[in-house]
């Protein structure tokens, strides 16, 4: 008798909590109607309360330049970045170099408007723990090969797309697979850091400026791990603007968002960056990624 | 599949250890084919760290909101799924169709769906409701449909003539099945929150977002902290879960859920996602009737199938193998931690804290631990997936341990353990693991930082290369791998006899009158 009695009222509540679910969504999209937020999101490539510091003072600075109103997103990992942007859930958004190729094939009409002055000549590290017995060299150290190695996040430019592409360089013909004992993708770069501190992994490959970070912070003793290859130099990340704001935020707000970022004078803004300022870029600058990708198969 | 069949030619226990006996020697044969190097490490300062933290827990750091989300997440995302689960569970048995929707619908990780869902709805609650809602749909409406066909038939047969189906299935079935339905949607609750932690991976603010950051990040006091809660929000669910709080808590969820950042353009997203990424990439806009175009489909498709597909299914198979078995042995030593007749009044709820911390742990972090300590090989994978799964099996034969009649005159502790409760629990344990077996090849997907090649890996870069088109691939191979483990596991369920469903979750269903 229970059974009978409390099956179908539950499917009534079923049915209430779908009206509900309806009504409240649907009075959440109308209000976001009415003046619709400039959102902005950014790939998590480091330390979360790095990104949040970083990402909410622009946010403020924004909103103030800018006279709308500015919101930061945070998401948790590559793919889920380039798609908020693809499907116009942020109309900004600041992406690696090889996450920012994605987005702008994607999203037709999309440019870089900005990058740090520091991503045009960005590097890689290759660090490694002192057990692996592996010593700095100027050249690719060769001596990498069977070693257990750790890359940064799948989607990294300079976790992942970089160090694979003069990995494959050095050792012509081979994948890494083929290169290392084991490959395996950390993630993101302090987790890279900390997998090659415990020895989990011989060697991995880190963004330059989240490892001067730490180095600055005094974070990394270098009798455990230190860098044993500094790569040649690449262009990395950027802002990256959808071409859809010109027509709701009015002609011209491209323009004022780049004036805007290359403006940002701050320490306080551009230091958690680890960027000494924003300077103009077009979507030519990074071509060069574009032909690694594709050498790599990455991208099609 | 004709009776008991081979496997049992005296009776369901020589099947049992039949059973048993190959299992076992195939994980053996897994164990000997797969990579289990352990490398020498200095974990210790890391581990010393993570322990420090878990001791001083830093409980002002937990964002309140996230363990409310948590809650409304899972409640809404069970609900739904639950409720879509019973109406597939009608057709179930009838229609192949459905049972491959559920397989396709329970093989895919909610992770995955998750990021899917993304591409569509963007980062918002709805996105996270439907990764929750999808799989357990599929997973509800197996488990239902089984505990329907299983249902007495008694009643049914004295119903008058001329008695629509509607008012049959109310009346005759439901009344029967309900009390099963109920433990076992209120267990997928506890699953639900469990899962809840997943949706944080992709920035959805339930506690999986925060402990995730935290633990990524190092901040161990902060992470020791959300986990306790999460510890004490689970071993506390059947104070606050119950059928008379369920309407209370699906419509404070509702309230609850957070708001959307930014609107996305559903239509215009949903055709895209349709119409061009998953479509594989030679057939997008080309000539559909050029047998030049089904020329570089089959280029394009025989490297996935080859370098992924073939490999990623033999990784995965094997993984989930060693799991399963080192599950088994794990949940065989556990159980009698919460059994009271082996554990004693005192030695159960200690038991039970135990069980519930260690199935409540998120497999990652396991992999994580396991990890430092051993270097990166299957190894790690195979311990984060059977310390999780043995906690949960281990639970459940526990609860059953105690439900069984004894007799006044039983023997006590291992003559007990070995000769009386093992082996009248054993059709029990097999029917758990052969459930768990395919849960298991589920979530061996989200442990690519070990660099294992499952198929889960696989997934895992198709997504991250935005190739949806080879991620669909991908993912239809995985459901076509559940299904047919799904099948065997069917097939020996049925040769085996192993009639109990384990849908006894919570309590025991019926008394054994005259058992």
């Amino acid at each position: 008798m229970i059974g009978v009695t409390t099956r179908p009222s539950r499917t009534g509540l079923l049915a209430a909590v779908l009206a509900l679910a309806q009504t409240v969504l649907g009075v959440a999209a109308g209000r976001a109607e009415d003046r619709p937020p400039f959102v902005f999101t950014g790939i998590p490539d480091q330390d979360e309360s790095r990104l949040v510091e970083r990402f909410g003072r622009v946010a403020t600075y924004l909103e103030a330049k800018l006279g709308v109103p500015v919101r930061y997103i945070p998401v948790k990992n590559y793919p889920a970045a380039v798609t908020a942007f693809t499907n116009g859930q942020v109309q900004l958004a600041w992406f690696g170099g090889f996450t920012g190729v994605q987005a702008r094939k994607a999203v037709p009409g999309a440019h870089a408007i900005a990058q740090g002055a520091e991503d045009a000549s960005f590097k890689t590290y290759l660090i490694a723990n002192a057990r692996s017995g592996l010593t700095p060299s100027k050249d690719f150290p060769q001596a990498v090969a069977g070693k257990t190695f750790t890359f940064g996040a799948r989607a990294s430019t300079s976790g992942r797309l970089m160090p694979e592409h003069f990995i494959r360089q050095a050792f012509p013909g081979k994948t890494p697979e083929q290169v290392f004992s084991r490959v395996g993708f950390s993630g993101d770069h302090s987790r890279t850091i900390q997998l090659v501190v415990s020895g989990a992994f011989e060697v991995g490959a880190v963004d330059y400026t989240v490892w001067d970070l730490d180095t600055k912070a005094g974070k990394l003793d270098p009798s455990v791990v230190k860098v044993i290859w500094e790569s040649p130099p690449y262009p990395d990340y950027q802002w990256t603007v959808r071409g859809d704001v010109e027509a709701t935020y009015g002609a011209g707000f491209t323009e004022r968002l780049r004036a805007a970022l290359v403006g940002i004078e701050d320490p306080a803004i551009l230091e958690p960056f680890g960027r000494s300022k924003f300077v103009p870029v077009t979507d030519a600058a990074y071509d060069p990624l574009i032909a690694v990708a594709k050498s790599t198969g990455l991208l099609d | 599949m004709s009776g008991p069949g081979r496997l049992a030619p005296h009776g369901p226990s020589a099947g049992y250890s039949a059973v048993s006996r190959w299992f076992a020697a195939l994980a053996l044969a897994a164990l000997l084919a797969a990579d289990l190097h352990v490398s020498s490490l200095q974990p210790w300062a890391e581990l010393r760290r993570l322990l420090a933290g878990f001791v001083r827990a830093d409980f002002p750091s937990v964002e309140a909101w996230s363990i409310v989300h948590t809650v409304a997440f899972a409640v809404l995302g069970v609900g739904i799924g639950a409720g879509a689960g019973f109406g597939l569970a009608i057709p179930f048995a009838h229609s192949r169709a459905v049972r491959g929707l559920c397989a396709a619908l329970r093989s895919v990780h909610e992770l995955f769906w998750a990021l899917l869902l993304m591409q569509v709805f963007g980062l918002s609650a709805t996105t996270g409701i439907l990764a929750l809602a999808l799989p357990y749909a599929g997973i509800c409406a197996k488990v239902y449909s089984e505990i329907i066909e299983e249902a007495d038939l008694a009643a049914l047969r004295v119903l008058p003539p001329g008695t629509g189906a509607v008012s049959a299935f109310a009346y005759a079935r439901l009344p029967d099945v309900a009390d099963k339905l109920r433990h076992y949607t209120l267990y997928r609750l506890e699953c639900g929150l469990r899962a809840t932690l997943v949706l944080g991976f992709i920035g959805l603010p339930t506690m999986g977002f925060h402990l995730e950051s935290a633990f990524r990040q190092g901040r161990y006091g902060e992470a020791g902290a959300l986990l306790l809660v999460f510890y004490v929000l689970i071993g506390t669910r059947r104070l606050w879960l119950r059928p008379l709080t369920l309407p209370f808590l699906a419509v404070a969820s509702l309230l609850a859920l957070p708001a959307t950042v930014g609107s996305t353009a559903i239509g215009a997203s949903l055709a895209r996602f349709l119409e061009h990424d998953i479509v594989p990439a030679p057939l997008r806009g080309a000539a559909l009737s050029d047998p030049d175009t089904w020329a570089q489909f089959g280029a394009w498709l025989r490297p996935i199938l080859t370098d992924q597909v073939g490999p990623g299914i033999l990784q995965t198979l094997m993984l989930a193998q060693v799991a399963l078995v080192a599950t088994a042995l794990g949940s065989l030593v556990l159980f009698p931690l919460v059994s009271r007749r082996f554990a004693g009044r005192i030695g159960q709820p200690l038991g039970r804290v135990l069980l519930v911390t260690v199935r409540s742990t998120p497999e990652y972090m396991l992999a994580y631990v396991a990890l430092l300590l051993l270097g990166p090989s299957m190894l790690p994978a195979i311990l984060a997936l059977s310390i999780h799964n043995a906690g949960i099996v281990g639970y459940l034969m526990g609860r059953h341990a105690d439900d069984l009649p004894y007799r006044p005159d039983a023997p006590r502790g291992l003559n007990l353990y070995a000769y009386e409760t093992v082996p009248r629990l054993y059709g029990q344990f097999l029917a758990y693991l052969l459930y768990r077996w395919e849960i298991i090849l589920r979530e061996s997907a989200i442990l690519g930082m070990l660099g294992v090649a499952t198929l889960g890996f696989h997934i895992d870069a198709a997504i991250s290369e935005l190739r949806l088109d080879v991620a669909v691939i991908l993912i239809a191979a995985t459901a076509a791998m559940t299904m047919a483990v799904d099948a065997l596991s069917r097939a020996l369920r049925r040769t085996l006899r192993i009639a109990d469903l384990p849908t006894r979750l919570s309590r025991p269903l019926a008394p054994r009158t005259g058992a």
